[in-house]
């Protein structure tokens, strides 16, 4: 058995024993938050119906094709599956679009692929960084942000790029 | 408006490749098919994404935040030596810190905001050193548990949704390293 099948499980009754100890109420916390999870999926359903009908749309005319062909050069010297690209392209600017994008790329490949599995992990260690730019910033009164955002994205692209490798590390190709 | 830019231009490339390339009738199907798809998606990690933000909720109310603020005291003092010595922006910080750890990215945004307004302080609209490093840290993912990636998987039939789990710690390391070095680097050439 996998160590990564434990995490779930192991989490689950852990905080549950937690709770109790600390007298915490488990069921309406989960029940509260179950219920907050559920705004967050009426609320991004909306832009999910319009990004993946142009999603949709852009694969099946063959763009994503020739984006895909074009990036793929570069990509390879960097390790990354160019199946990848237009995760990585959407990623800091919109959170909802690059779900729908690595939806459609875990759909096409399977969730389990070797493409599947590094579109994943690149959603988990990256974030909508010009959103959060803006939103930081806008609320701080800062004009004059330097070099945050060339920092932030060089952070998404070792992130894209680590993603790939340690995906070939704990499962190969 | 940025994503009114991103989905006009993806629609009207669309039409250009399904004329030139003959693909119209697919680009035509696959309107509809995305549309649909898109609701198949969201319902389908509808109940992951909701257990999951019960077991966050459930994680802020046992106390764990707070033990995860009070663990990455030091770290946020050596990142950030001058906001971690002013105990307002400190404990904001912390808040900011450990919301994101947790992955409660709604509880992460006020108290990280608040941080980036009191080190704003008499700045005049220039972003000090520990504030761009403030920004890079939140634009790097450090969710311990990556629960919408996991539920993604989930909804596309993953039978193990978080076996990427070291890879997504490896990945997330990396990205904030270099996040960080790159806000050393280019804070000494960019005043």
């Amino acid at each position: 058995m996998e160590l990564s099948v434990f995490v779930v499980p192991a989490l689950l009754a852990g905080l549950a024993l937690l709770a109790l100890s600390r007298g915490v109420d488990v069921y309406s916390a989960l029940t509260d938050g179950a219920g907050e999870g559920l705004t967050t999926v009426a609320r991004i359903l909306p832009s999910l119906v319009a990004l993946l009908t142009a999603v949709y749309m852009f694969r099946a005319s063959g763009a994503m094709g020739a984006l895909t062909t074009f990036l793929s050069p570069v990509l390879a010297k960097l390790g990354i599956p160019p199946e990848t690209a237009a995760i990585m392209l959407i990623r800091p600017l919109s959170g909802s679009g690059a779900l729908a994008v690595a939806g459609e790329v875990m759909a096409a490949h399977g969730p389990d692929s070797y493409v599947g599995r590094v579109a994943a992990v690149m959603l988990g260690c990256s974030e909508t960084t010009f959103y959060t730019v803006a939103v930081y910033f806008g609320a701080a009164g800062i004009r004059r942000s330097r070099y945050t955002i060339p920092a932030a994205l060089t952070a998404d692209l070792t992130g894209f790029m680590a993603a790939a490798l340690a995906v070939r590390l704990f499962f190969g190709t | 408006m940025a994503m009114a830019w991103i989905w006009a231009i993806l629609v009207v490339i669309s039409l250009l490749f399904g004329l030139l390339n003959g693909t119209m009738g697919a680009v035509s199907r696959a309107a509809m098919e995305g549309a649909a798809a898109a609701v198949d998606l969201a319902v389908g990690m509808a109940g992951s994404l909701c257990l999951w933000s019960g077991v966050m909720a459930l994680m802020e109310r046992c106390g764990l935040a707070a033990a995860l603020a009070r663990l990455f005291r030091p770290v946020l003092r050596l990142l950030l030596p001058r906001a971690g010595r002013d105990g307002e922006t400190a404990a904001a910080l912390s808040a900011n810190l450990s919301a994101n750890l947790l992955g409660l990215g709604n509880a992460a945004t006020p108290p990280g905001v608040r941080a980036a307004r009191l080190m704003a302080r008499g700045s005049g609209g220039v972003a000090s050193d520990e504030l761009c490093r403030l920004v890079v840290l939140n634009t790097a993912s450090i969710q311990l548990l990556p629960t919408t990636a996991a539920s993604l998987r989930a909804a596309c039939g993953c039978a193990a949704p978080f076996d990427i789990l070291p890879a997504v710690w490896l990945a997330s390391a990396l990205s904030v390293t270099a996040g960080l070095l790159a806000a050393r680097l280019l804070g000494r050439i960019w005043r």
